[in-house]
């Protein structure tokens, strides 16, 4: 495979143009840290981003940053620490999901993890990746560099680009550089630990958690079984946590109150500030699944009232570790022994009995066969596939980019 | 230029859509068609061949797949509030009314969403739901007439949007219809999308892309407490700075909104809630959450603003004088109104930073158009919305103010920013998209706009200057087996 490394805008362009000239798809990699996700590709060409990269503008009374697609995220967290900013999504860090060495983890990028659309615990109050994405520059499958959104917080100009950029494994555009959105860091952090709970119990106690105005940035259940891969937790009962972020005040009197409403019936305890923040980096890596072995990692996006009753049916029917985020609306299940890594039993149980249930689930990581012969990404309903499909075509017609990676032939 | 033959055609499309849509959902008299030559925009107008007011997703379905083989263009059409003429009618085109989809069809507290449909009023979200605790965040100020389905093809913001997001990020599905009759549901009550985030990029689309015909928002509890700040200051150079730190010092208040003076001369002229009248800019902040936390945050905003010459800070009281703070700057728009015969609403986007060098080349382009301009501005997001005074009986004075109007949006596009924050494109802007966008930017979203809509005939004329081919955008340029490139760093 011959690799390509553009240092600027106009050579990222140029070896897009080649490769369409010579009929040679690419494989769009930045730090590599996410090869292993979406269907495996076997491309005669590299398009390696790792040299757009570096921060070009922060502002941090504007709330905006930009920067090269490929900059490490850990050089943009640090920036970002400086000026007591974040970025509020959390992008995950799945380098122990993956088993991969600490220096190929450490090398994830902004690009990447908006490539990927993927999101932490504070999904449910702060938004995803591409609700923070608010512009780019790149380079189309047609070769041509292009820009959308912009770089200030409220922009409605023209269609948003950013959003169909999120999540589209780098199979419409090469980014070279991108915008988003900053956040400050809260002042203070504390988690509520419930013990015991079932999950049908802890979801319903979740909800009314997200339900009240008390601003629950992370509402979690991790099963007994799943608690072995979490230093903090091996071996104990099952854990319902919620966390509270905000001015230290505020965080007291949440807390206070949080648990005077939910009027539970289970043990309560708190992590303080520096265990929360491991407790919630672990939940946002997917440290409970990780591990030895080569099980099939799902993660299932479906209505939170339904995480509880999915996890335990999944658990039901195969070989599953599971536990759920999003109050109950994102379930990580580790399956083992199923010849289709539990992908059936799966989406199965997403329809539901009526099979009017929705939701989806992608295969995050699996073997390259298994990856192969499964869809990664949820089926799509015919019309909608097309539409899809239709899409594709209209950013990269000649398939250059990433063919595959998300639907078989596309 | 209108096409002559299909609008020859009227009686047989009005025959076929009476077809699909009986009784008096379909609109010809002209009388009746009147009612909808205009949107919130009123400078244009334009009456609609024929208006069709479907009540059911099989009746769009089915109109759109009639258009479609007919060769006729579509306008869709919810309250008719847009402010950049998003639901302008075509002499050509069918008028597709949304309003008889009136109806909340669920509300789910467990997974905190509503299930409605796309006529439903934002407004109306909210009361649905507020008995138990529970409101929909975007709040444009048309919020008691704007529809839902509104606000998913513009995107809509209001003054919460820099702490709880625009529409886009308080949707969870939709239902949606494509010019070819195809109907095709994104999302539903769960988080992200499963493949390319289609619900994503049909939102802010200005009704270009599909015809939404039911929504899934999401719903959040009420913070406990709220409370406003209201500070004046000697300078708006001082009430930027304010912003800017209020914000570094890692604080997003609820809402943060500027008036300049003669934005405040005229609130406090029309509502009388006590604004100050000797200061240069005011600043509303509004603090929301728990009690300690709102204290706190009110210390914190007020020292800011000590340290930038405030001349005047009243943090509310109670509920009814937070409201009587708001109601001055909600009341801005009609208040202007009162002062001059017209006025012309702009909704440009700039870093904050820049607001200070925005406003002073404002009051030069002031002087030289000769017109009157009053600034209210979401500050906490940069999003400006200059109201320019005019007469349109006065000869001349319509030109100058959107001459004057165009100059302000690009003055925000050098210094950064962007031609709109919240109110679209449509066709106000359109011309103006090529200060902010090149020709193959532009290309690639019409592109896209061809893989939903390849003829072309869903609210043509909107958001793009030129109309393009989708045969012609599609040409791929490749120079087969050569290597063009032999500089490239290869290893």
């Amino acid at each position: 495979m011959s690799r390509f490394a553009p240092a600027d805008l106009d050579e990222l362009r140029d070896a897009i143009g080649e490769a369409l000239a010579v009929e040679e798809p690419l494989e769009v990699v930045a730090g590599g840290s996410k090869r292993g996700l979406g269907r495996p590709l076997q491309l005669p060409r590299m398009l390696d981003l790792s040299r757009l990269a570096g921060i070009r503008d922060y502002q941090p009374s504007e709330l905006v940053l930009s920067a090269g697609a490929a900059t490490p995220i850990e050089e943009i967290d640090a920036a970002l620490a400086e000026a007591r900013q974040m970025l509020a999504f959390e992008p995950p860090d799945l380098g122990a999901l993956f088993g991969l060495p600490a220096a190929v983890a450490g090398r994830r990028t902004l690009g990447g993890a908006l490539a990927c659309n993927l999101s932490g615990p504070r999904r449910i109050q702060a938004g995803a990746a591409r609700d923070h994405f608010l512009g780019f520059r790149g380079v189309s499958g047609r070769g041509e560099v292009f820009k959308a959104g912009g770089k200030v917080v409220k922009n409605v100009t023209g269609y948003d680009l950013c959003k169909l950029m999120a999540g589209s494994f780098g199979t419409l555009a090469a980014l070279e550089e991108v915008t988003v959105k900053v956040m400050p860091q809260p002042e203070a952090l504390s988690t509520v630990m419930l013990c015991g709970l079932d999950a049908l119990a802890a979801v319903r106690i979740l909800s009314g958690a997200l339900a009240s105005p008390h601003e629950v940035s992370g509402a979690v259940y991790i099963p007994a079984l799943a608690t072995a891969g979490l230093t903090s937790l091996s071996g104990s009962t099952a854990v319902a946590a919620l966390r509270l972020e905000g001015p230290d005040p505020s965080v007291k009197f949440r807390r206070e109150r949080l648990l005077a409403e939910l009027g539970l019936d289970c043990e309560a305890s708190s992590l303080d500030e520096e265990a929360s923040i491991a407790f919630w980096r672990a939940i946002r890596d997917v440290l409970p699944l990780a591990g030895p072995g080569d099980r099939a990692i799902w993660r299932i996006s479906v209505a939170p009232s339904r995480g509880g009753e999915l996890g335990e049916a999944i658990g039901h029917r195969l070989d599953t570790r599971w536990y759920l985020d999003w109050a109950g609306g994102l379930v990580w299940a580790a399956i083992e022994g199923a010849d289709d890594g539990g992908a059936a039993v799966i989406r199965d149980a997403i329809r539901g009995a009526d099979g009017r249930g929705t939701g989806h689930a992608t295969l995050i990581k699996g073997s390259p066969e298994l990856r192969r012969s499964v869809p990664v990404f949820e089926p799509q309903p015919p019309p909608l596939a097309a539409l899809v499909g239709r899409i594709k075509e209209s950013f990269d017609p000649r398939r250059i980019l990433n063919p595959g990676r998300m639907v078989e032939g596309s | 230029m209108p096409d002559a033959a299909l609008i020859e055609r009227r009686a047989d499309i009005v025959e076929a859509l009476r077809r699909i849509v009986p009784g008096e959902g379909v609109i010809v008299s002209e009388a009746e068609r009147r009612v909808y030559e205009s949107d919130g925009l009123t400078a244009y107008r334009q009456l609609p061949l024929v208006v069709v007011l479907p009540s059911t997703v099989e009746q769009v379905a089915a109109v759109l797949r009639h258009c479609k083989e007919a060769g006729a263009k579509v306008v869709p059409r919810g309250a008719g509030t847009s402010l950049s003429g998003g639901a302008l009618p075509l002499a050509d085109g069918v008028l597709l009314g949304m309003a008889k989809f009136n109806r909340i069809l669920g509300i789910d507290y467990e997974n905190r969403c509503a299930v409605v449909q796309p006529g439903v009023t934002n407004l109306a979200i909210t009361k649905a739901v507020e008995h138990a605790g529970f409101y929909y965040a975007p709040d444009p100020s048309s919020q008691i007439a704007c529809t839902i389905g509104g606000n998913v093809a513009e995107n809509s913001g209001g003054v919460h949007c820099l702490k709880y997001g625009l529409t886009t990020n308080n949707i969870l599905g939709i239902e949606m219809v494509l010019m070819n009759g195809e109907v095709i549901r994104l999302g539903g009550k769960h988080l992200d999308a499963e493949n390319y985030d289609v619900l994503g990029v049909m939102t802010g689309s200005e009704g270009l892309l599909g015809v939404v015909t039911e929504v899934v928002v999401r719903i959040l509890p009420k913070p406990t407490t709220a409370r406003a700040l209201l500070v004046g200051f000697p300078t708006t150079e001082d009430a930027a700075n304010c912003v800017a730190e209020v914000i570094g010092a890692g604080i997003i208040p609820a809402g943060m909104e500027m008036m300049d003076r003669p934005a405040i001369r005229a609130a406090e002229a029309f509502v009388k809630v006590g604004y100050p009248l000797d200061v240069e800019a005011l600043l509303i902040v509004e603090l929301d959450g728990a009690p300690p936390e709102v204290d706190h945050l009110i210390g914190k905003v007020e020292a800011i603003a000590l340290n930038h010459n405030a001349t005047t800070i009243r943090p509310s009281r109670d509920e009814p004088e937070r409201l009587a703070f708001w109601s001055g700057r909600k009341a801005a728009f009609p208040a202007v109104g009162r002062i001059s015969p017209d006025y012309y609403c702009m909704d440009g986007t700039i870093p904050r930073a820049r607001l200070a060098e925005v406003l002073t080349q404002m009051r030069t382009l002031s002087e030289q158009y000769r017109l009157a301009v009053a600034n209210v501005f979401h500050a906490g997001d940069g999003n400006l919305h200059p109201l320019i005074l005019y007469d349109a009986n006065k000869p001349g004075e319509v030109e100058r103010a959107e001459a004057f109007g165009a100059d302000i949006l690009k003055l925000c596009v050098e210094v950064g920013g962007v031609l709109t924050g919240e109110h679209g494109v449509g066709v106000e802007k359109r011309d103006l998209m090529g200060t902010m966008f090149d020709e193959c930017d532009l290309a690639h979203q019409e592109r896209l706009k061809c893989a939903f809509d390849p003829d072309g005939l869903l609210n043509p004329g909107k958001v793009f200057p030129q109309l393009h081919r989708c045969a012609e955008l599609g040409r791929l340029h490749v120079h087969a087996g050569r290597l063009p490139f032999p500089d490239l760093p290869r290893f």
